[in-house]
């Protein structure tokens, strides 16, 4: 929210400052009471809370208020009134934006109106568009990702928007040239513009924004259609710092070589290739031949042809060579050679982040080789990167000792010895992700050392017992994501750990782990700021704990209990007086009636359900649900209650704004139908 | 016969060369006739003969003509790489013996190829010879344009006699507006003729606008042309039926080196006119007429479709008719371009001008998309089979979830068996509006699928 002075700064009953009945709080010059407001994010209530203490603060709340992000847009009315200077309007919880409402909304905030998001918004059709950007011609920023219905005719209502800055068509698949055209000499200040799947799109549209918007900063054109023709143009926009070309399979090597050498892109900054599968080292040379200030590039999954880029990466990093500015280079899903890793390390440039994400070839030879020039690195991702060992950590930890960020899920060669030298030698380390590793309570508590821990994933880790949880808990305060997705060893007692040492946690995975009990949910019901909640499968959970979960974790919006065969009505009765936040619940295979899911759709938040195989729910109890859950946008159902709603009560949500998703899924009996203990059978024995 | 129709009869003898890369399966479905009878499939002067005798009827079109280069270039690509794919065979299996008939049959597969890509050469090169024969003056003239498709009498190339063959049987009885046409424009690229190497006519504006020019000396009646003069003077008695009446009477003296002719326009202060600083000469009658009637006459002929395009030449007008109502791209300013991309091309040139939708937005709706300007990338695209749309990936549809609404793959917390996937963005597309860009790569990815 922004400080903008708002003309007056003092109140004016200062007056009678002392006064018996005057209201204390006149005291404060709104100039404060404004800063105060400022300092109010953190809480989603605060602000009304605030709005709600006298009407002084009503006032100046009201008239403070820059950002907006209504729940409903029946709401919406009442705020304009309310709130006359919102500035940045999010409809993204509305899913039912239609043109009067628009048009309501543009002439209500003509003058103030800089930014509005129609990203998850459906109904409104150029004609609103075409009212919003007449009357709100200072809008600066505008989503309207995801709008695909929208055609050419709406293009040409956004080419009124001259102040235009930043865009997002993306997904807007029925917009053509013809309409990009317009965009492109109607909103000439462009500076970010996204047109990622708008898939209609070809050269010709893109070569004229680039002939036309000439401030263009930042473009998106993955999965168009697009040649080395418009590149062309493209690579001439002075301004040109990111460059986003994710899966554009037109371009290939002979149409980059084609690039005039002399023009060349100076102010690129980052570059992504990803998914490009006919681009290869010499196309890439090609295409940021001068760039100097180069500092990322994304050259991600080449796939099948471009496995080429993989096996000659020693072409590629010599390519590299002159960009001395070059801080982060990804390479997930390619085949590394040893050769390349050479190259690589002789590179100049300092990087910060390195990620090889499934890459086939990385040895520890080679990631040893890499980092042991690269003291500055903050981020490695070495995701499934199979063949690296206890040499790989131990040189990466020895080097790279202000790292970060750490992903490496799945290096099943890595043993737990390796994972006490993360601990020992990485203490800045934010983020660490461990799924599936043979880390151990040893290799836990030492990783506890890394005080600014903010997000640690250990799923699969069946080595994880109470007791390294329980260190871990009270030595990293910071915790805010926890993902301990079958950890089958941990109980109670670590999760109580957990809870009581990281109050900051807002987000937890304890999903089919069979010795958690209600006592887990009671425990994590302290942390206060936790927003999501994932106790799939967990059998020894009940309504008793979710109703203290309820009770306790207010910013509640994200909860699945899949298969959590004991949740019943109750529980549901507690979050639907108490989840205020929620916006999304799975509740498939609960022992939830018609009773429970008709008191969660008294929820005003709630977008999105999941409910498959509800024993007890009926097609009439199902039917009022929907009926009483006024923002819902997403439900997934089973395919047996399609023929037993009626159609008039399909057509009435579908009006709303809400999407079914119909699913054939059978009945699982089975807890574990995939086998899962079986595959990951080290500690089957501690399961009784 | 007509080209075109020449041209449909190949392409329908075996689709699949343009349908399937596959070159396996092209040579497995060829063979069966050609096992048979060899000989009978390929019958190599008779489809010469033909479009021979095609090509007599027919006036030099250059689309037509663009065409026929295409689609030869694609025949040459084909056989390329069918022979590509014997090469890559014969390695292979070169420790064993090859099959006798197999090598046998792949040569009378690419000797077929090689025959029919001949015999359309030849074709097409007959085509121009109308307009090689109507400008026999510039044979000696240092015309680089035209030499190429000159033939040579005294060259000695077998193909080279059987043109010239041509050019004598090929009668002149072609729209001579549409080819003067051609000519002319032909001459804004520059030909290099010294002022003084060439004679100066210039015809009165009467003379050029008359509408005969060839009149019977006995009955008066005018002619647009001698030919037909020729053959009206035949009605007035028998001395006018002998061979030597009937031939052109131009014929002989077109091997004494006669000066060259070039034309001057009547009207004063134009390019075309002799006095002019830059005079640059008409090459031919046609040209002067067409290019008076261009230039200094009232555009009297109005398109009745349109209503609105004026001409002052028949042929141009007859020209425009045939693609009037298919300018579908249109500016703001009111121009319309039967191309996309020089709609686009004009709006990058003028500041303000922009491209203008119709209001009932039948072209987003519908889906028509011009095929000539994306179906390069689309082809490109079509050939990687990257759009993934089997169902099998779980595309998550969801608008709730910002992080995950466009990942394509679902990848739960922990991810085993999906490391070998690399993780393909399918596009979220199950509206199918866009079946029209991508069904060629699909219904290719299909194919290659089942092999």
């Amino acid at each position: 929210m922004k400080t903008q002075g708002q003309g007056q700064s003092k109140r004016k009953q200062l007056h009678h400052p002392l006064s018996p009945h005057s209201n204390p709080f006149d005291i404060l010059t709104e100039e404060i009471v404004c800063n105060i407001l400022d300092h109010l994010h953190d809480d989603p209530f605060a602000t009304k809370s605030f709005s709600l203490t006298c009407k002084s603060f009503y006032f100046i709340e009201s008239r403070h208020r820059r950002i907006l992000k209504p729940l409903r847009p029946d709401l919406l009315p009442r705020t304009f009134h309310r709130y006359p200077f919102v500035s940045h309007l999010d409809l993204s919880l509305c899913p039912r934006v239609d043109d009067p409402t628009l048009n309501d909304l543009s002439s209500t905030w003509k003058a103030t109106l800089r930014s509005i998001n129609l990203s998850r918004s459906r109904f409104f059709t150029n004609a609103g568009l075409s009212s919003l950007f007449i009357n709100c011609s200072g809008l600066v920023e505008v989503d309207l990702c995801n709008a695909t219905h929208l055609t050419d005719l709406a293009a040409s209502a956004i080419a009124e928007a001259k102040n235009l800055e930043r865009l997002s068509l993306a997904r807007c698949k029925l917009i053509t040239d013809m309409g990009i055209g317009c965009i492109a000499v109607g909103c000439r200040k462009l500076k970010s513009l996204c047109l990622k799947w708008c898939l209609r799109v070809g050269d010709l549209g893109v070569q004229l924004i680039a002939l036309k918007c000439k401030q263009i900063r930042s473009l998106d054109l993955s999965y168009l259609p697009i040649t080395e023709k418009c590149l062309k143009s493209v690579i001439r926009l002075q301004h040109l710092e990111d460059l986003i070309l994710e899966g554009c399979h037109g371009i290939d090597d002979d149409g980059l070589s084609t690039l005039e050498q002399s023009q060349s892109c100076k102010s690129l900054k980052m570059l992504n290739l990803s998914n490009c599968q006919n681009v290869t080292h010499t196309g890439l040379s090609a295409l940021i031949n001068g760039t100097e200030q180069l500092q990322q590039i994304i050259l991600a999954y080449g796939s099948s042809v471009s496995q080429k880029i993989l096996k000659v990466t020693s072409d590629l990093a010599k390519c590299l060579l002159t960009y001395s500015k070059l801080q982060s280079i990804k390479l997930d899903g390619c085949i590394i050679t040893w050769s390349g890793i050479k190259a690589m390390a002789s590179l100049d440039a300092p990087f910060k982040e390195l990620s090889f994400s499934k890459c086939l070839g990385l040895t520890d030879d080679g990631l040893s080789f890499l980092v042991q020039s690269q003291k500055d690195l903050r981020k490695l991702d070495i995701t499934c990167c199979r063949k690296i060992t206890y040499n790989s950590i131990d040189s990466v930890t020895s080097s790279c000792t202000s790292l970060t960020s750490l992903r490496m899920e799945s290096c099943s060669l890595v043993p737990k010895e390796a994972f006490v030298l993360i601990g020992e030698r990485c203490p800045f380390l934010e983020e660490l992700d461990v799924t599936d590793n043979e880390i151990d309570d040893e290799g836990l508590k030492s990783i506890s050392r890394c005080s600014k821990l903010s997000i640690l994933k250990l799923g699969i880790c069946s080595n994880i017992s109470d007791e390294g949880l329980a260190k871990f808990g009270s030595c990293c305060p910071l915790l805010k994501e926890l993902d301990l997705y079958r950890s089958i060893a941990i109980s109670d007692a670590g999760i109580a750990a957990i809870a009581d040492g990281c109050p900051a946690l807002e987000m937890i995975n304890i999903a089919y782990n069979d010795k958690i009990t209600d006592n887990s949910l009671i425990s994590l019901s302290k942390c206060r700021m936790l927003k999501a909640l994932e106790i799939r499968g967990c059998l020894g959970v009940s309504s008793i704990g979710l109703s203290a979960i309820a009770v306790g974790c207010k910013q509640l919006t994200v909860l699945d209990i899949k298969k959590c065969f004991n949740i019943h009505d109750n529980g549901m009765l507690l979050l639907a007086q108490f989840s205020q936040n929620l916006k999304q619940i799975n509740l498939s295979y609960c022992s939830v009636t018609d009773v429970g899911l008709v008191a969660l759709a008294s929820l005003s938040r709630l977008q999105n359900m999941t409910i498959l195989h509800l024993a007890g729910l009926t097609p009439n109890g199902l039917a009022a649900a929907l009926l009483a859950c006024r923002a819902l946008t997403k439900v997934k159902l089973h395919a047996s209650f399609r023929p037993l709603l009626s159609q008039s009560i399909l057509g009435h949500m579908e009006a709303h704004g809400c999407v079914f998703h119909w699913r054939h899924k059978a009945f699982q009996k089975e807890m574990d139908p995939k086998g899962w203990k079986l595959h990951f059978g080290r500690s089957s024995s501690e399961v009784p | 016969m007509d080209h075109k129709d020449r041209f449909a009869n190949f392409s329908a003898q075996n689709p699949q060369k343009w349908e399937d890369p596959s070159v396996l399966d092209y040579s497995s479905r060829i063979e069966p006739p050609l096992q048979g009878n060899p000989g009978a499939q390929i019958k190599f002067p008779d489809p010469l003969n033909e479009l021979l005798q095609a090509s007599k009827l027919q006036d030099w079109d250059p689309a037509a003509m663009l065409n026929n280069l295409s689609f030869l270039e694609q025949k040459i690509h084909h056989l390329r790489g069918l022979v590509h794919s014997i090469v890559g065979r014969r390695d292979r299996v070169s420790g064993q013996a090859q099959p006798y008939g197999l090598v046998a049959q792949q040569q009378q597969l690419v000797t077929a190829d090689l025959t029919s890509i001949i015999v359309q050469l030849i074709s097409t090169a007959g085509g121009l010879l109308p307009y090689v024969k109507h400008t026999p003056s510039t044979q000696s003239a240092t015309s680089p344009s035209l030499g190429q498709f000159q033939p040579q009498n005294g060259g000695g190339g077998s193909g080279g006699s059987g043109v010239s063959e041509l050019q004598n049987s090929v009668d002149v009885s072609t729209n001579e507006e549409h080819e003067s046409k051609d000519e002319e424009d032909g001459e804004e690229l520059g030909e290099n003729l010294f002022p003084g190497t060439y004679e100066i006519l210039q015809l009165e504006k009467e003379e050029i606008l008359a509408p005969h020019t060839h009149f019977c000396t006995i009955c008066g009646k005018g002619f647009k042309r001698d030919a037909n003069l020729r053959m009206h003077m035949r009605g007035h008695g028998d001395e006018y039926k002998t061979p030597a009446a009937l031939a052109k009477p131009n014929k002989e003296s077109s091997s004494e080196p006669a000066l060259i002719k070039r034309y001057s326009c009547p009207f004063t202060g134009c390019k075309r006119n002799k006095d002019h600083k830059k005079f640059q000469p008409l090459k031919t009658i046609l040209c002067v007429k067409n290019h008076y009637k261009r230039t200094h006459c009232d555009k009297r002929y109005t398109c009745s479709r349109c209503n609105t395009k004026k001409f002052s030449v028949i042929a141009d007008l007859k020209t425009h008719e045939k693609h009037c109502g298919k300018d579908k791209w249109l500016c703001s300013c009111g121009t319309t371009f039967s191309r996309k991309d020089k709609l686009f091309g004009h709006i990058a040139l003028f500041q303000g001008h922009t491209p203008a939708i119709p209001l009932d937005d039948t072209k987003g709706s519908t889906g028509i998309c011009d095929p000539g300007d994306s179906s390069e990338a689309v082809n490109k695209v079509g050939n990687m089979d990257m759009f993934n749309f089997s169902s099998s990936v779980d595309v998550k549809g969801s608008i709730d979830d910002p992080a995950g609404c466009f990942s394509p793959l679902n990848f739960e917390t922990c991810n085993f068996g999906g490391f070998h996937e690399i993780p393909r963005q399918p596009f979220d597309d199950s509206e199918s509006s866009l079946a029209f860009l991508l069904s060629g790569s699909c219904s290719y990815t299909d194919k290659s699928g089942e092999d």
